[in-house]
């Protein structure tokens, strides 16, 4: 199998998808004839021409907007947004329209539609171009919320989502594009949305994360095992529906866990998979929940350092390991 | 236009009048609750703009929808349902007065949030582009929404892909108490248009007849490859903004003044003095009329409230 870095793999899934429906186009800024912000839909356009990979005025919420008509009209559209930090404008489209149409319409109106976006910090972009958002999506029925964490199960999940008859806001962790590398089954194949994966099996702890952190989740387990400590990894993978019985069977197998975010702590998402465990795995656990998570500030900073203070890491994964392992 | 075609549009007309009165008294008889607004005094508008579309042209409006609703022809009864909340409503319930929609008449909804529907009406054109039909989708919303951001991106991607859109904005003077001039930093809606470069017209929305004319004009323009138009069509609601609006943002004199020129009082008379039907014809009409509204109201409050489990229906596709 050959080895690829993950926009690679993004890449690859929507030139299939392309190939295989010709109700899928592209939406977006830049996404033609520049072939994207980081150039995730590089030659493209040339392949499939201006109908399939528009390019759109700077306006979100058209964007998700026109994503949505062009969906009820039953087209497959993949809608980008160039930083998840961006999203913002089309929020209402996303929230009031595209996960409302199904249920207001007894089912009659489906938004097949894909909205990807990269998300998180380290890459130096400061207050507007580091964002985690999944949070606040996460919370909407009606929608699905997808991150992956590398090249197989990114390719195999967009392939998923853009073949879903719901909406699907797809988080691309940025910093991850080059940097994360793997190799990719050959051929067409899909990952099923709302199935996490148990990345590396252990008995001692739980360590349930998803994209930039879940890579990191991954190196902190290799230091401390070194060290005795045998850790359980949960990729997510879908944020909404997530994969109850999955963390379930962990906990009862571990009876501790750690949830690793890079969005900040307060209302973020590992609060719903605490509130989960404590309500449904309570006789299972043998210490407190504990979250690590971006700290309570409005933005990721500039600053070097203070974008290292700000952002979770293997080092700061590896301490939250140990000190729940002595717990 | 043939004389059924007229008596048509006469039906159509009092048929939402009589609906709209109907329903502003089940309001009155707390059988609706929560919020309901009335299209009295804007008939005329979807009523020409509706009788002038192709069945493959598609329509989508704001929350003032039961008019429209009952012009794409879903039936009185499935709206009163509606706004009852009953299980037999043409959205089992779920949508209520604002939300009526029914695809099967190619009618995309009745949308609360103002203007948000607007960018979804360029998707749907994109569709059409796409598919190369010449289908039209009509996408209608009131002055209030051009002053929304929604509405400026929208008009300006529809005219930057050249879409088969056309925008009819049913200027009814008000943006809920709000005077369009309070507003607005241009007088006539059309005017926005210029910005983007985009064909405009201004009609007026109390003559039905001149509603159809020019919406038939500008369909075969759009379908021609014409691009996108803004239509402004100028009319007037008779009601507040939503049952419960005290009104104090206007005269008495203002609402008569406009009553006066009544959209169906004018069209009445235009048929009588043309001899286009006598009035014992347009009784007639009227008769069928109330008794379609008279069934309506007793099926919708006979019908069934929706199961609990609808509760939990629907809310992903499979």
């Amino acid at each position: 199998m050959p080895e690829i870095t993950l926009i690679e793999a993004i890449r690859q899934a929507m030139d299939e998808e392309l190939a295989r429906d010709e109700r899928v186009v592209i939406i977006g800024e830049d996404v033609g004839k520049r072939g994207g912000v980081f150039r995730a839909t590089q030659g493209l356009y040339e392949k499939y021409g201006p109908q399939r990979v528009i390019d759109s005025p700077l306006a979100e919420l058209s964007i998700v907007g026109v994503g949505i008509g062009a969906a009820l009209y039953g087209m497959r559209p993949i809608c980008e947004i160039q930083f998840a930090d961006f999203i913002y404008p089309a929020f209402n489209q996303i929230v009031n329209e595209a996960a409302k149409m199904c249920y207001r319409s007894n089912g009659e109106w489906t938004v097949p539609m894909v909205i990807r976006a990269p998300y998180g910090g380290g890459i130096g972009g400061g207050l507007y171009h580091s964002q985690s958002v999944e949070a606040f999506f996460a919370h909407v029925p009606g929608l699905k919320v997808v991150i992956p964490s590398n090249p197989a199960d990114a390719k195999g999940l967009l392939k998923s989502a853009v073949r879903d008859p719901n909406p699907v806001l797809f988080f691309e962790p940025k910093k991850g594009y080059r940097l994360i590398r793997g190799e990719v089954p050959e051929g067409d194949y899909t990952v099923p949305l709302g199935k996490a994966k148990i990345s590396r099996q252990g008995a001692d702890l739980t360590v349930v994360s998803y994209g930039m952190t879940h890579y990191y989740a991954l190196k902190a387990a290799q230091v401390v095992a070194a060290e005795g400590i045998e850790t359980e990894i949960i990729d997510l993978r879908t944020l909404l529906p997530f994969d109850k019985e999955t963390l379930l069977q962990s906990v009862k197998k571990t009876g501790k866990v750690l949830i690793v975010h890079e969005d900040n702590l307060t209302g973020g998402y590992g609060a719903e998979i605490a509130a989960f465990l404590a309500e449904h795995a309570f006789t299972d656990l043998d210490a407190p929940i504990r979250r690590l998570a971006g700290p309570d500030v409005p933005a990721v900073p500039f600053s070097h350092p203070m974008q290292d203070w700000f952002m979770p890491n293997a080092e700061k994964i590896a301490t939250a390991i140990r000190e729940l392992a002595a717990f | 236009m043939d004389k059924q075609l007229y008596l048509d549009l006469y039906y159509q007309m009092v048929l939402i009048r009589l609906v709209e009165e109907a329903s502003a008294q089940l309001y009155q008889q707390g059988k609706i609750g929560g919020f309901l607004h009335l299209y009295i005094g804007q008939e005329a508008v979807s009523t020409g703009i509706i009788s002038a579309r192709q069945p493959k042209d598609r329509v989508i409006t704001a929350y003032r929808d039961h008019g429209v609703a009952i012009n794409v022809g879903i039936p009185a009864k499935l709206v009163l349902a509606e706004l009852l909340g009953k299980a037999t409503g043409v959205s089992k319930g779920k949508g209520g007065s604002m939300h009526l929609a029914d695809v099967k008449r190619n009618f995309w909804g009745g949308h609360a949030i103002v203007g948000a529907h607007l960018p979804i009406a360029v998707g749907l054109a994109l569709g059409d582009q796409y598919q190369g039909s010449d289908a039209v989708t009509i996408c209608m919303f009131g002055d209030g929404a051009t002053n929304i951001g929604f509405f400026h991106e929208a008009l300006n991607l529809s005219k930057v892909w050249n879409l088969p859109v056309l925008w009819v904005c049913e200027n009814n003077q008000y943006g809920m108490g709000t005077a369009v001039e309070r507003a607005s930093a241009v007088k006539e809606i059309r005017q926005k248009a210029l910005g983007y470069n985009m064909p405009n017209s201004r009609v007026n929305g109390m003559d039905v007849l001149e509603v159809r004319q020019a919406t038939l004009e500008v369909l075969d323009q759009i379908r021609a490859g014409g691009g996108p138009h803004l239509m402004e069509v100028v009319t007037y609601r008779y009601r507040g903004h939503s049952m419960g609006d005290p009104e104090r943002y206007r005269q008495a004199e203002e609402v008569k003044r406009w009553q006066e020129n009544d959209p169906i009082g004018i069209y009445r008379r235009h048929l009588e003095t043309r001899s286009i039907a006598t009035p014992e014809e347009l009784d007639e009409v009227e008769r069928r009329a109330e008794q379609e509204v008279t069934e309506a109201v007793r099926f919708a409050e006979e019908s069934p409230e929706p199961p609990p489990e609808a509760l939990f229906e629907d809310i992903y596709a499979e």
